[in-house]
């Protein structure tokens, strides 16, 4: 009962918090009064718009989500540097670019959409399609010699952890 | 106030850095000819590119005193939308065939970008059963 009508109030609790956060990062300075204010439009955009949103997504745990966004940066760290080197010094010829497919063990859209927005922000790589019934995510790489350990390092680096997010 | 100092000269690196690969990515934007390849330089642009100047910019406003957060949150929109429009620029690649064609995805029948709206419209041959009572 009381999980229901927390559910009524709060469809997407997690939104509700993020949309707090934005608006007082907004404001620019922090305050009570802002941080309430916050948390009432937090309220009331998820409860008004949630007729097009109709699915709770199932499980998220945001600790762990926390610890891959830190994984995530230092990994476009070192990939712009390995990509700035291979643009500088790699000649058109050489280059071996190469389209990657990626089979899924994903399946919440919520969970392939991270999978991709990662895969994009990460130099050297930029997800281009999802096969028609979502089983598949093309990629495609920009120089690799070994297309094969691309592809299992994007399975074991971030879709294994990607699977323990989203439950 | 030597934190102001070190403030200052940190900004100044980060701008350095940030306009360094933004450079690299204007070069690789300029150097690759084929439409795949080149669409990844803007990434570097949009990630560590920006993300450096939003660095110096936020570092710079603690130094002169007035601390702002906006660049965190223009940092997180980029990080949000930049891959939606990597993602539609690679979209409108495959689908002019301006790229080489990639390969057949293992499970199922084609990429959802050269799926053809018209293999869907041909209409599936009549259930014998049922087609009397579509007459009537």
């Amino acid at each position: 009962m009381v999980r229901r009508a927390f559910y009524w109030l709060l469809p997407h609790p997690f939104l509700t918090l993020l949309l707090a956060v934005v608006w007082v990062l907004l404001q620019n300075e922090f305050s009570a009064g802002m941080a309430v204010f916050g948390l009432i439009l937090g309220i009331i955009i998820p409860w008004g718009t949630s007729i097009w949103w109709p699915d709770q997504p199932k499980g998220f745990h945001l600790g762990r989500m926390f610890t891959y966004a830190l994984m995530v940066i230092y990994d476009i760290i070192k990939a712009n540097i390995e990509v700035a080197w291979i643009v500088i010094s790699v000649p058109n010829a050489k280059l071996k670019p190469a389209w990657i497919v990626i089979p899924l063990d994903l399946v919440q859209p919520e969970a392939i959409t991270v999978l991709a927005g990662t895969i994009t922000l990460t130099p050297g790589t930029v997800s281009a399609d999802l096969s028609n019934e979502g089983h598949s995510l093309l990629v495609h790489v920009l120089h690799t010699d070994d297309p094969d350990g691309v592809r299992d390092e994007i399975k074991t680096r971030y879709e294994a952890r990607l699977k323990e997010i989203f439950i | 106030m030597s934190g102001q100092i070190l403030a200052t000269y940190a900004s100044a690196l980060s701008l350095l850095i940030g306009s360094g690969f933004i450079t690299v990515g204007v070069i690789g934007l300029l150097k690759f000819n084929d439409p795949m390849t080149r669409l990844h330089a803007p990434t570097k642009v949009g990630t560590i590119g920006i993300g450096m100047l939003l660095l110096a910019s936020m570092l710079h406003s603690f130094a002169i005193g007035s601390s702002s957060m906006h660049e965190l949150l223009i940092m997180s929109f980029l990080f949000v939308t930049a891959p939606v429009s990597a993602n539609f620029i690679a979209k409108v690649n495959i689908h002019r065939r301006t790229c080489e064609t990639p390969p057949a995805p293992p499970r199922d029948d084609t990429w959802s970008t050269l799926n053809s709206p018209e293999a869907e419209i041909t209409p599936a041959p009549l259930d014998p059963v049922k087609e009397p009572q579509t007459n009537v």
